[in-house]
């Protein structure tokens, strides 16, 4: 009989243990859930917090765990947030952004003064080149006025025959 | 985005080569593209397809900025026509001239400076400037 009574005894207060754990619990939640920035879900255990859902950055991470572990009745936390993955980020192309200035001018007239039986003006945003050249050095020229990121008018600019 | 249409199998061909940071937009009637290749082989396909789809280059409607991936240290061949590529001190032909590379001679790339100057060294140990478009990377 005293057996049973123990074990009775014990199964009672298992019995008070866990119904007074479960409210808890939700409480927690309740409360956890109400600190958090929406997009983070919650869910309480036994008083883990568990911690879902994406959130902008590591920062924001890091305050997420904050805010439920300062939370009382919160033993631990468990953080399955997520961080999107960085994009790639291309700048446009820095030509469309480059100055016809004295120094673009220069790299052109530098690249250029090689090239026999040419001459080179500059007019507005352009560098405008007349003469005769053969079809490999007109490639040469034009390469030469993109590296130096400046916009070309070659109407004047003839096959060598 | 008419632009956009006539070079779209050049733009096609430079995604399809892999060149790096491509960058395509259009402003006030020319076309911009930028991005590195891989090889001196890529560029040299991507300008000869830009001759093919604009005749002569003339319409000066497309401004490609492509360079070719070298990093420091790489090896470049020198594509003067004939003559010797001067080295010199400054980025610019207004500096000094300190060394020459021979047509064809192979240097050294220690830094690139802008698209157009980069910093070299020759197999003699002369270290400059030389004008970027006579430099292939190998």
């Amino acid at each position: 009989m005293k057996i049973t009574k123990v074990t009775l005894a014990a199964v009672l207060a298992l019995t008070v243990a866990f119904t007074s754990c479960k409210p808890k619990d939700a409480d927690i939640e309740k409360a956890v859930q109400a600190k958090e920035t929406t997009g983070i879900t919650v869910s309480v255990k036994d008083g883990v917090a568990t911690l879902t859902g994406e959130v902008a950055d590591n920062a924001a991470k890091a305050k997420a765990v904050e805010l439920a572990k300062a939370e009382k009745g919160v033993k631990d936390v468990v953080n399955n947030l997520t961080v999107p993955a960085p994009v790639a980020v291309t700048p446009p192309p820095a030509s469309m952004t480059t100055p016809m200035d004295a120094g673009a001018m220069q790299k052109v007239s530098d690249g250029l003064k090689d090239i026999k039986g040419i001459t080179v003006d500059f007019a507005g945003d352009k560098a405008v080149i007349s003469g005769e050249v053969t079809s490999a050095n007109r490639m040469k020229i034009m390469q030469i006025l993109a590296a130096a990121k400046v916009k070309s008018d070659v109407s004047k600019l003839m096959d060598k025959k | 985005m008419a632009l956009q249409d006539k070079y779209a199998a050049l733009v096609q061909s430079a995604t399809n080569m892999g060149v790096a940071n491509l960058a395509v937009a259009e402003k006030d009637g020319v076309l911009h593209v930028s991005g590195t290749a891989k090889s001196t082989a890529d560029y040299d396909a991507l300008w000869a397809q830009y001759a093919q789809l604009d005749p002569n280059m003339a319409s000066g409607d497309l401004m490609m900025n492509i360079d070719i991936k070298a990093n420091s240290g790489a090896q470049l061949k020198v594509t003067t026509d004939a003559t010797n590529l001067n080295i010199r001190s400054t980025p610019s032909t207004e500096g000094e001239i300190v060394g020459k590379a021979a047509h064809d001679e192979v240097v050294t790339l220690i830094e690139k400076t802008d698209d157009s100057w980069w910093k070299v060294r020759t197999a003699q140990g002369e270290e400059g400037y030389a004008y970027a478009q006579y430099l292939s990377p190998l």
